[in-house]
């Protein structure tokens, strides 16, 4: 491919709490493409995932995006005394765009009347995905995303990136679960 | 900007954070005559420093709801993946908690001078203070929120951060409405004030930089 790479990670170290994680990791992401990030518990995906969200600087190595990027990780961030439909508009608003794509996408569309208190986790998952999805980030960042899914929504996650993909977007998620991303390079932390 | 501001005045009104700090200014208004005595020209004399020091408690009372929640629940992640720094989300803050408690406690402080039978011309004096001083409170107090967000029981070491730097302030707030007080302290005042406004935003984005790694 001779797409400009959306975020390229070049020989990138991590170190946490003075325990190396893992060293001179490279990677490339082009428009279309995707990367699964597997491995067990505690070996860093969720580091990797902040690493490339520009949250967590490298030991070593250079982390370079070109684009705007969504993060759907553990963190809900939503205020829990707001309506969904409020709460997520709230982003879609720093974002300039609107809520009710991702809430259609996640099938979340009849609870946007509901505080987000009262979600379960679930639903919750799905809207951090939903967030996501309404953002317009060609870059998405999926920290466990089927995590607490039922069937429905991981077919909905599916469908998501697929057509996030199909419109030139890329995807790096981190999972223990399997995910529906065909073609996508596999980072098997050890 | 001005959403980041508008949500910080919404989570205080519905979360307790601009309610709370007037109430217990009131509180401690009311109680002061009580363990003092009905001796009107020693309240008179001392109930302006109790404000002042009721003033600086208050403002500390909010301290681990400005910023830990939005640590915890990833807002402040959410804002930094959409590019706005964190100095920008602690200006905002700053904004929004001084808001949320300068102005409610300056309205307040009319009937807790009423309590404290203070002479209308100490009262004019301490407004003015409480103008210029206010803002440095909330400043200090969104500093040591932002250390403090992330460990655990901060209430005892916010206080033990926050005291030793809102010193000045108490003392050039006590010192303006002292009789006789002189203008002085209300510039020394005002310019401890800045100060701390100038320095929060900073001091508070490099703390919350800190606390990711």
């Amino acid at each position: 491919m001779n797409a400009k790479p959306l975020l390229k990670l070049d020989q990138v170290s991590c170190v946490r709490g003075g325990r190396l994680l893992f060293e001179r990791l490279s990677l490339m992401l082009a428009p279309g493409g995707a990367a699964l990030v597997t491995g067990p518990n505690g070996v860093g995906k969720s580091s990797l995932i902040r690493l490339a969200a520009g949250l967590l600087r490298p030991a070593g190595g250079h982390v370079g995006r070109v684009c705007a990027l969504a993060l759907a990780d553990e963190g809900l961030a939503l205020d829990p005394r707001l309506t969904l439909g409020r709460a997520l508009g709230f982003w879609a608003r720093i974002d300039g765009t609107r809520a009710e794509a991702g809430l259609e996408a996640m099938g979340l569309a009849r609870l946007a009347q509901v505080p987000v208190r009262m979600l379960s986790a679930g639903q919750r998952k799905r809207a951090t995905l939903a967030r996501a999805i309404a953002s317009g980030a060609p870059l998405w960042l999926l920290d466990e995303p089927a995590n607490g899914l039922d069937g429905d929504g991981v077919e909905r996650l599916a469908s998501a990136m697929a057509g996030h993909r199909a419109k030139g977007g890329a995807i790096l998620a981190a999972s223990h679960l399997p995910l529906a991303l065909d073609g996508a390079a596999i980072v098997a932390l050890a | 900007m001005s959403a980041l501001v508008l949500r910080e005045l919404r989570l205080a009104a519905t979360g307790g954070n601009a309610s709370l700090p007037v109430i217990f200014f009131l509180l401690v208004a009311t109680l002061f005559p009580f363990a003092v005595g009905p001796d009107a020209p020693l309240l008179a004399r001392t109930g302006g420093g109790a404000l002042w020091m009721a003033a600086l408690l208050a403002a500390l009372l909010p301290v681990d709801r400005l910023v830990e929640p939005d640590r915890a629940s990833g807002v402040l992640d959410q804002l930094a993946v959409r590019g706005v720094s964190e100095e920008h989300v602690m200006l905002a803050k700053l904004a929004g908690h001084w808001l949320s408690f300068g102005p409610p406690l300056m309205l307040a402080a009319v009937p807790a001078a009423a309590l404290m039978k203070l002479p209308r011309e100490v009262l004019m004096r301490l407004e003015l203070g409480l103008l210029a001083g206010t803002p440095g409170l909330a400043a200090l107090t969104l500093i040591v929120a932002a250390l403090t967000a992330g460990l655990r029981a901060t209430g005892a070491l916010a206080g033990l951060l926050m005291l030793p730097l809102a010193v000045p302030v108490l003392i050039f707030g006590a010192g303006l409405i002292e009789q006789g007080g002189n203008m002085g302290a209300l510039k020394l005042l005002a310019a401890v004030s800045l100060l701390l406004v100038a320095m929060a935003p900073f001091a508070g984005g490099a703390a919350i930089r800190t606390a990711r790694d």
